[in-house]
């Protein structure tokens, strides 16, 4: 399988009155073309703050740090980066390149969805102009005419009925589902071979968010895109992704196959949140005990310590690596040996 | 064994007025809730599950008497709670109390966490002393997990699922019978959650508590409910014993719900 994304050590740092805090802390991952990758977490735990670097999007004053690079659509297979550069036929460092480059793979290449629909749109301008806007910024050149046939046919591929009526309605007028379809319209407009989802469904009814899940599988085979799928949902998780990274406190601690992943983690805190899930059965649930740690107070070794029922001395000396369950699999532990 | 009926409501509806365009003056009434009946025997525990906007909250806002239903009569240890004056009304009304959703819009910034939980007391029993004020809001605060410090702090130095403890807390102060939770898990993680939801089966279990849970989540109602309700636009399309409802469901609206909850593998 050809690599869509390469991740190699990024860590972001943002400045806080206390210092700097590393919501994103030496995060490894590779993206194969065609694969989905569910990246799951509990609040704070990176997600978002993972994502918008990849976009070059962190907030005023982050700085980071490692390599992402990702294999360009536009281009044929040239040397991969791989004699030094920040971009070359074939691949790109989404964190070395400059802003203007970033704009222009930015909707092409790589795009991104958001868990609020609403605050990603304009309000005040209607849907179809919106959806020819994020075409417009790739082709200048393109005539007016074939500007909006391609935004309908967008809007079409999103699977929204009538679609030339939606062309001519504004964001309010339009359900949560509805323009989270819009919003995945917007983000496929220009073509690009890498989508992040940053919690789409999360604001949805589950029967809504099942018709969405669908979409995007739908299009994940049609287009042969490479998916990022951030949740905190494990179902969701279990049903759109192939594999799944666990985040906590800036760090992946287990990655793996979804299903082998679910069915046998191998790190405390994967295990903790599936016995936390509710399911429809009605099994106890055993809580987590304690909170999530603060970027600006983690423990010196295992960020999870202070909540692992495990727990021994070794924990606490220094952070654990990733050990490699079987050579699929990997979880940040002192019991994985 | 049938039980004693603490609650009843009796074809609830409430509509409000929406606006038909930005361009017309005309406006019509929308249904949020149909003609809702149903009892709750003292001491279940009634899950009320259905999607964004079917009425949940109309419904829990209205049995708490927080809104006024159009039409419709409610029964609250079998007297008239909607007729209930002066008095009369004093007594029930802290016999029933609500959990909010968000944790965060429903306590007051500028109280201590002592004042936030003790108020209910000041007002509903205000012939305690100081001192019997302050041990009871301790002892409240320590059955909800929180340490007898929390007193003297304010509820941003909470985390989310703290101060839904906090809010859990202050709904238990007066020791009603009757605990209305709507949504109390959904602002929350999941390791946070599964907190909230095992505290409110152990202080339903030591106070012997009536509770109505809300959710849109039909897998946080079957941790607790032991009968379902659920509610599309408005109405009651199914309800019954939760493993009935869960397990066999009737309606073509819960099997669609059941259907579309993404399973994690066993
Ligand atoms: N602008 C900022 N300045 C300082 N810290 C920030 C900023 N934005 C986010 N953070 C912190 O970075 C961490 C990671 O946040 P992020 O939004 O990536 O989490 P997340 O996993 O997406 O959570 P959620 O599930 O709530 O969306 C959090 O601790 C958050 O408080
Ligand atoms: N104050 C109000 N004015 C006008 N319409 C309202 C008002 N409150 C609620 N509604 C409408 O009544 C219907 C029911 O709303 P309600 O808040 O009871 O639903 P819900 O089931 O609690 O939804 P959610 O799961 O989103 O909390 C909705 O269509 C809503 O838009
Ligand atoms: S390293 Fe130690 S503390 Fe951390 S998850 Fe493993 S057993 Fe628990
Ligand atoms: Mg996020
Ligand atoms: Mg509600």
């Amino acid at each position: 399988m050809a690599t869509s994304l390469e991740v190699r050590g990024l860590t972001v740092e943002l400045p806080t009155p206390g210092g700097w805090v590393r919501p994103v802390n030496e995060v490894s991952f590779t993206l194969g073309e065609g694969e989905t990758l569910g990246i799951v977490g509990e609040s704070g735990s990176g997600k978002t703050m993972l994502s918008l670097a990849l976009m070059g999007l962190e907030p005023h004053g982050a700085r980071h740090a490692g390599e992402a690079w990702l294999s360009l659509r536009g281009a044929g297979n040239g040397d991969g980066g791989k004699n030094g550069g920040a971009r070359n036929a074939a691949r790109a460092n989404l964190l070395t390149i400059s802003q203007n480059e970033m704009r222009a793979l930015r909707g092409r290449e790589i795009a991104m969805i958001f868990q609020e629909p609403m605050t990603a749109l304009n309000p005040v301008l209607r849907i179809g102009a919106q959806v020819e806007e994020a075409i417009r910024v790739h082709e200048p050149r393109a005539a007016e005419s074939e500007i909006q046939r391609r935004a309908l046919q967008a809007l079409q591929r999103a699977a929204l009925s009538d679609p030339a009526r939606r062309a001519r309605q504004y964001p309010h007028q339009l359900s949560g589902g509805l323009r989270q379809r819009v919003m995945i319209a917007m983000a496929l407009a220009a073509g690009p071979g890498v989508l992040i989802a940053d919690e789409p469904t999360t604001a949805l009814d589950v029967t809504v968010q099942k018709q969405i899940l669908e979409l995007l599988a739908k299009l994940r085979r049609e287009l042969q895109l490479s998916m990022l799928f951030i949740t905190h949902d494990l179902g969701v998780v279990a049903q759109v992704a192939g594999r799944i990274a666990v985040m906590y406190a800036g760090r992946i601690v287990e990655e793996g196959p979804v299903a082998e992943v679910l069915r046998a983690p191998r790190h405390p805190y994967t295990e903790g949140l599936l016995r936390a899930a509710p399911r429809l059965t009605r099994e106890k649930l055993v809580p987590i005990p304690g909170t999530v740690p603060s970027l600006d107070a983690l423990p010196p070794g295992c960020a999870f310590a202070p909540r692992c029922p495990h727990r021994v001395a070794e924990c606490d000396a220094a952070a654990p690596e990733l050990r490699a369950v079987n050579k699929n699999h990997e979880a940040r532990c002192i019991l994985v040996r | 064994m049938p039980g004693e009926i603490l609650l009843e409501a009796r074809a609830l509806s409430k509509s409000y007025s929406v606006s038909t365009g930005a361009f017309t003056q005309s406006a019509r009434r929308a249904l949020a809730v149909d003609g809702v009946s149903f009892a709750l025997e003292r001491g279940e525990t009634l899950g009320i599950v259905g999607e964004s906007g079917c009425g949940k909250t109309t419904l829990a806002r209205m049995l708490m008497r927080l809104i006024e239903p159009d039409s419709g009569e409610i029964l609250f240890r079998g007297e008239d709670w909607l007729g209930a004056r002066g008095a009369k009304l004093r007594s029930l009304r802290r016999r029933m109390q609500m959990v909010f959703q968000d944790p965060i819009a429903s306590l007051n910034p500028r109280l201590r966490v002592g004042s936030i939980v003790g108020e209910p007391l000041a007002i509903h029993e205000p012939q305690l002393s100081g001192e019997e004020r302050v041990a009871r809001t301790a002892e409240i605060l320590e059955a909800v997990g929180l340490g007898r410090d929390a007193v003297t702090r304010y509820p941003h130095e909470f985390s989310g699922g703290q101060r839904q403890r906090i809010g859990i807390a202050r709904a238990l102060i007066l020791r009603p019978e009757l605990v209305i939770a709507d949504e109390p898990v959904s602002a929350l993680d999941v390791s946070v959650g599964a907190q909230i939801l095992e505290l409110l089966a152990r202080l339903q279990r030591e106070f012997s508590l009536t509770l109505m849970l809300i959710s849109h989540s039909l897998p946080v109602v079957a941790q607790l409910a032991s009968r379902v309700a659920v509610l599309q636009t408005g109405r009651i399309v199914e309800i019954g014993a939760a493993e009935q409802v869960l397990g066999a469901p009737q309606h073509p609206y819960t099997q669609a719900l059941l259907a579309a909850v993404p399973e994690i593998p066993e």
